[in-house]
């Protein structure tokens, strides 16, 4: 992998120095302009790393690392839990030399809740990150106990993939992989300061121990570390996870720099032993016959034994010792006041705001295959364990239960994500970037997306290339980043397909075509990935082309058509208008004979998307583009949105406080009305103008002294081009 | 060299897009990933930024192309309700401007040669004569079309302006035309300032278009405010509010699968109908509103000889009509006009249809059922004398069968008016009321002779159209151009939305038109559906794991 990038970057990034100079000339301001290009004159070696240029810069730092107590690095990662993992892996496979800085070393890739991965949402933004070139998707693909395809019947946008899998074996694997990459080095530490240089500009990080790491770019993936704090009952003490420390002196630290931080909180339920468990009166929950995948590379798709998932209900039991007990729990007798996600609300919250519901359901779920613990899903309190396995035994099925583990909840800061930009770094200091639920989310996946994105950004940020970010509509990471860092959000932030305003074009099937272009050009798209990537979208392409073509008559395989879908088919139908009846499958068509062998289950799943939606596929792309081109209008960054009289006074406010990039963003923070984004874009656009006469004056008198300008702007345009 | 290559270049692409050639895909040379670089900002970077399917076919970006840019805009750019002046303008500028114009318009050439199914292609800064035509293809006005293809117009966008008489009605109709056509109503001071945003203008004129459009806006937003009290208000809420219910039941679906129960779907489409029919509703009345404006116009038709004539001669107190005591006098229309409790009228008395060899006679009754089909209301006189004959049955089902030909969506009601009433035993009278009291609404029974029975039927007029003098409560309000386009879009959606279910599509599908029904429904609000809808699901629903 190592050696390929390289090669593969420079391949890659030939027609993108060549692009840059004139992009930069239509869009920028000319003393903008002057700056892109000479940067870009001066840097076409430093951007394209060769093989040998990298091992130097490889000795360069050790050896400055035996001179000094200190160790350089161009990307540091603090956490090693799902976001910790993305970003480190994505910055080194990048050729980035990373740091990855981790408290437990056993813990890494940890799933502390859920031993789950995907869902609604949740399982396009697993196919976005490896769409990408990311690692979460083949984990979740190497390690299920069971697969399940939900929504199926409910259209292609919202249909979703969801993995049981095993937890240990997921931490082991991922451990395994992120031990394997040349360019990652992991330590165990725990940072206690980032390192600030004279710019604002990130530096490195101090651990409690008092190493000094270096590196100019540093992402903090802390999880629910930093301050954090475990509650069971009344009893609390300071840990990320039960049987972990916390992260402590970071949060002064960051607030010392001007962040401001908040808390959430979030819970687990508790473990029974599956070996005291009576399964006989319940309902089994099992997989899919036929196997989906999270990954786009087939590498990964090997079919393994599934286990099975368990239903059970609350009784009235169960809701009578909880509202006897209501003054034991933290939110009810009124310890904790941190916000905890609407999404999994503890049992005790369920019964209480849903009176009138007798029972609930409790899925119970295999934790491995090697361990007997079981995750009571659906079942989290804040109850004191003396209180939890009576609790427990409530349940059918578990009556005489053995617990393993109390449930507990967590408490721990966070830091508001308006404090980011889009390509999520911190507007504050330049290099630093947070991802994960130090952002305010919650869920494995949201963690790997933000991860993801955080490590490319990283690497590229240490290199001095343009960051990069995903607008809102192209992916569920862009609309989840997007809203992450403009709603200021105050509670844990879950992706859910009703957040996106357009997500029939956000779909599973197509997240290859949305993003391996770009996972290709920014480098985490291998040589083979890419050829699989492309001969599939050709066998898409041909077979459509193939249905459109074919026609048949009568038969059969019309008179069953006209049976599914209700609907006559005349003489000298195509297949292309027969697939798109209702009902009918592309599955009709290979029964009859009309099918293509040549194609893979998912790649005649997007044939038969792609025809059966054009309309609205189609209708929706228009509506998009009618919206995009003024979303995606840059607002300047240093907007002084205080002179802006023409604005109302909450939106001044909010706008300040936000600071967002583009008319889209601004348009979509709450308080700032249509008449505000009127007025800024006059403000905008006449802002431009006078920018562009002066610049027009200034290129007339230097016309001259061409020289003076192209040797004067390099230092600024570093800054430029790094600063976000 | 650099410089030089600065200069060279325009200063403002319309379109920030780059199509970026993969070197390694010879055979996809239409690459999909824009690569989109920051427009002008003082420290921002290039970023990378994706916003393509690779697998959205080719035409399908050649078609993109065309609908770039934030909607095409319809306004009355000349000034309304003062005094009636000759010409006045409807002006549509964005990138479908052209394609919305030529739906309505039709060049008078093209009309000859039958091609109206050829996507109008104007040359820029030539002017047409031609018509603007309604959905149902009637003619609303005749106008000039001056298309000003980008950038040589006022906004650089493309621009058609509809030169109409000055007519204030006529105006809106052609108006509510372009808008039932695709475009949106243009905001306060928008034209100015797409020209001011796309580059035209002097930059000192920037404040004052500011200070324009905050102060307009504002104006807007109370009038709007005004406007959304009363009725209208509440019907739209109302609407808002069940289509965020209906979202939620879907959505929670969607995002929480196995935890909840499964959806009623039989209670749900009844829902949505119910919705749709109040929505109909809506729209009645701004027809209603439009009734108002350009008055009703009322054809009188009927046999030979059974006094149409005398009736409207009657009604309009005038002696507009020749009447004779010959059959088949009226040869064409004869137009009266009336005010029935301050609503505008037009009266239209009729040739009497019959079979004839009389060719002017035969034109007169062609023109006869003409009236007959754009009318709103049809009176069907007949004589006491003569009472129900087997013609007047033939020739209201002759009726009947061309307005269904004519695929009107609604058919005017009709009014039954047996005239002569002073010249006839009552006893006969009964039976044919029986007789023909389903087709018509109301019956009258008149004597044109004496005026006796004209209050009658102009209370008749207003009841079967609906337009009662007394305001029945909540019925009252009026519908602006805003709302109008406001309930349009909605309308188009459960349009599309009933499609989708009757074409089984899958749930996620039914969202997308509601959720459209729903902004367009809050337009003026201008909510956050995703966080209303989210936050409805976890107050209604028990969710979570």
């Amino acid at each position: 992998m190592a050696s390929a990038t390289p090669r593969l970057l420079s391949f890659l990034f030939t027609p993108l120095r060549l692009t840059y100079p004139i992009h930069a000339i239509r869009t920028s301001h000319r003393s903008r302009t002057l700056s892109f290009l000479s940067f870009n004159l001066r840097r076409p070696n430093g951007r394209l790393r060769t093989v040998s240029s990298f091992a130097s810069n490889g000795t360069n730092g050790m050896e400055r690392m035996g001179q000094k107590d200190e160790e350089r690095y161009d990307v540091i990662v603090v956490g090693g839990g799902h976001a910790g993992c993305e970003a480190a892996l994505a910055s080194a496979r990048l050729g980035a030399r990373t740091l990855l800085l981790t408290l437990n070393l056993d813990r890494i890739a940890w799933q502390p809740c859920n031993p789950a991965v995907g869902g609604p949402a949740k399982s396009q933004l697993v196919h976005e990150v490896d769409a990408l070139g990311g690692e979460i998707g083949k984990m979740a693909d190497r390690c299920y106990l069971q697969k399940r395809v939900l929504n199926l019947s409910k259209g292609p946008a919202v249909r979703a993939l969801r993995a049981q899998t095993d937890k240990r074996e997921y931490a082991m694997e991922m451990k395994k992989v992120v031990e394997s990459n040349s360019n990652l080095f992991i330590r165990e530490a725990m940072v206690t300061e980032v390192l600030i240089g004279k710019n604002d500009n990130i530096q490195g990080v101090r651990t409690f121990f008092g190493m000094d790491f270096f590196a100019p770019s540093v992402v903090l993936t802390t999880g629910t570390f930093m301050s954090g704090k475990i509650w069971v009952g009344r009893a609390s003490m300071p840990a990320g996870r039960a049987g972990e420390s916390a992260s402590l002196g970071l949060t002064e630290n960051l607030q010392s720099l001007g962040f401001e931080t908040d808390r959430l909180k979030t819970g687990t339920p508790a473990r029974v032993d599956c070996r005291s468990v009576d399964f006989s009166g319940l309902e089994p929950q099992y997989g899919d016959e036929e196997v989906s995948w999270f990954s786009f590379d087939p590498e990964c798709h090997i079919e393994r034994e599934q286990m099975c998932c368990y239903l059970t209900r609350t009784t009235s039991e169960t809701h009578k010792l909880i509202r006897d007990n209501l003054n034991e729990t933290p939110t009810y007798g009124g310890w904790v006041d941190a916000k905890g996600p609407r999404y999994c609300p503890s049992i005790e919250d369920k019964i209480v705001r849903f009176r009138d519901k007798e029972s609930h359901q409790i899925f119970l779920e295999p934790e491995g295959r090697t361990v007997p613990e079981l995750y009571v899903q659906g079942f989290s309190t804040g109850l004191p364990e003396r209180l939890q396995l009576a609790l427990l035994r409530t349940l059918p099925g578990l009556e005489n239960c053995v617990m393993l583990r109390p449930a507990y909840a967590v408490e721990y800061d966070f830091l508001p994500a308006y404090q980011c930009s889009r390509s999520l770094m911190t507007k504050k200091i330049e290099g630093l970037f947070f991802s994960g639920q130090i952002n305010g989310t919650t869920g494995y996946e949201e963690a790997a997306a933000q991860g993801i994105i955080s490590g490319i950004n990283a690497a590229r940020h240490s290199e001095g290339k343009p960051v990069i970010v995903l607008e809102r509509e192209s992916s569920y990471i862009g609309t989840l980043i997007d809203d992450l860092v403009t709603k200021d959000l105050r509670e844990p932030y879950r992706m859910l397909t009703s957040r996106s305003e357009h997500r029939l074009l956000l779909r599973a099937d197509n997240a290859d075509s949305r993003l391996t272009p770009l996972g290709r050009e920014i480098g985490l798209i291998d040589d083979r990935r890419w050829d699989l990537y492309q001969s599939k979208q050709l066998r898409i392409k041909e077979e459509k082309e193939r249905l459109k073509n074919v026609r048949v008559s009568g038969g059969e395989f019309a008179a069953e058509v006209a049976t599914v879908s209700g609907q006559p088919v005349r003489d000298h139908t195509t297949l292309e208008s027969i697939l798109k009846k209702p009902h009918v499958q592309y599955k009709l068509l290979d029964k009859h004979g009309f099918g293509n062998e040549n194609l893979s289950k998912c790649e005649k799943d997007c044939v038969e998307i792609d025809i059966k939606y054009a309309g609205f596929i189609m209708r929706q792309q228009s509506h998009l583009q009618q919206i995009v081109n003024q979303e995606h209008k840059r607002l300047p960054e240093d907007l002084d949105y205080y002179s802006m009289t023409t604005l109302s006074h909450e939106s001044r406010e909010k706008l300040s406080k936000v600071r967002p990039q583009t008319i889209g963003q601004a348009s979509r923070i709450g308080g700032v009305s249509p008449a505000d984004i009127t007025a800024l874009l006059i403000w905008v656009e006449s802002n431009r103008r006078k920018a562009n006469q002066r610049t027009q004056q200034e290129l007339l008198r230097s016309g001259a002294t061409d020289n003076h300008m192209a040797a004067s702007s390099p230092t600024d345009s570093v800054v430029q081009a790094t600063a976000i | 060299m650099a410089l030089a290559l600065i200069r060279l270049l325009p200063w403002r692409q319309p379109k920030p897009h780059h199509l970026f050639p993969f070197s390694l895909n010879p055979t996809k040379t239409h690459f999909l990933f824009h690569l989109r670089h920051c427009q002008a900002s003082t420290s921002s970077p290039k970023t990378l930024i994706l916003t393509q399917d690779e697998r959205s076919n080719g035409s399908l970006s050649a078609e993109r192309e065309a609908i770039v840019g934030s909607g095409t805009i319809a306004a009355i750019v000349t000034s309304l309700g003062g005094g009636p002046a000759a010409v006045g303008i409807v002006r549509l500028s964005g990138p479908t401007a052209v394609a919305v114009a030529g739906q309505v318009f039709r060049p008078v050439k093209r009309v000859k040669e039958e091609g109206g199914c050829v996507a109008w292609r104007p040359k820029s800064h030539f002017v047409e004569y031609g018509y603007v035509l309604d959905n149902d293809g009637n003619v609303i006005d005749e106008v000039l079309a001056v298309p000003m293809l980008a950038p040589r117009s006022y906004t650089r966008e493309d621009v058609v302006e509809l030169q109409c008489h000055g007519n204030d009605v006529c105006l809106h109709r052609v108006l509510r035309a372009c808008l039932e056509a695709g475009a949106t109503l243009a905001d306060p001071g928008e034209f100015t300032l797409r020209a001011f945003l796309n580059g035209r203008l002097d930059l000192s004129q920037a404040e004052n278009i500011a200070r324009l459009i905050s102060a307009k806006s504002a104006a807007a937003a109370d009038s709007a405010l005004a406007g959304i009290q009363g009725g209208f208000s509440s019907l739209v809420k109302s609407l808002r509010i069940q289509c965020i219910e209906l979202l939620t039941e879907l959505e929670a679906r969607l995002d929480f699968e196995d935890e909840l129960p499964p959806l009623c779907f039989p209670s749900l489409i009844d829902k949505i109908r119910v919705m749709q029919h109040d929505l109909q509703d809506a729209l009645d009345t701004a027809n209603y509103d439009k009734l108002l404006q350009s008055g009703l116009q009322i054809a009188i038709i009927g046999r030979p000889n059974v006094g149409k004539s005398s009736l409207l001669n009657a009604w309009s107190k005038s002696e507009r009509a020749i009447v004779t005591e010959i059959a088949g006098t009226t040869r064409d229309v004869v137009e009266a006009n009336v005010s029935i409790h301050g609503i505008p009228a037009t009266l239209l008395d009729t040739a009497g249809i019959r079979e004839t060899d009389d060719i002017v006679e035969k034109i007169g009754v062609k023109r006869s059922e003409a009236a007959a089909l754009a009318a709103d209301v049809i009176i069907m006189a007949i004589s006491a004398v003569d009472g129900w004959s087997e013609e007047d049955a033939k020739l209201i089902e002759h009726i009947m069968t061309s307005q269904k030909s004519a695929n009107q969506a609604m058919t005017a009601p009709m009014i039954l008016v047996i005239n002569k009433d002073d010249c006839k035993p009552k006893d006969l009278l009964i039976s044919f009321e029986e007789i023909c009291s389903g087709l018509f609404k109301k019956v009258v029974r008149t004597c044109a002779l004496t005026g006796a029975g004209i209050s009658e039927l102009e209370k008749a007029v207003l009841e079967v159209r609906g337009l009662e003098p007394i305001s029945s409560a909540g019925r009252k309000w009026t519908v602006n151009q805003r709302q109008f386009e406001q309930l349009l879009r909605t309308q188009e959606a459960f349009v599309r939305l009933h499609t989708s279910i009757e074409e089984q599509l899958p749930m996620d599908f039914w969202t997308i038109d509601l959720r459209e029904a729903a902004l367009a429904l809050g337009q003026i609000s201008g909510d956050d559906i995703s966080e209303e809808v989210l936050t409805s699901i976890f107050s209604k629903f028990c969710i979570g794991k």
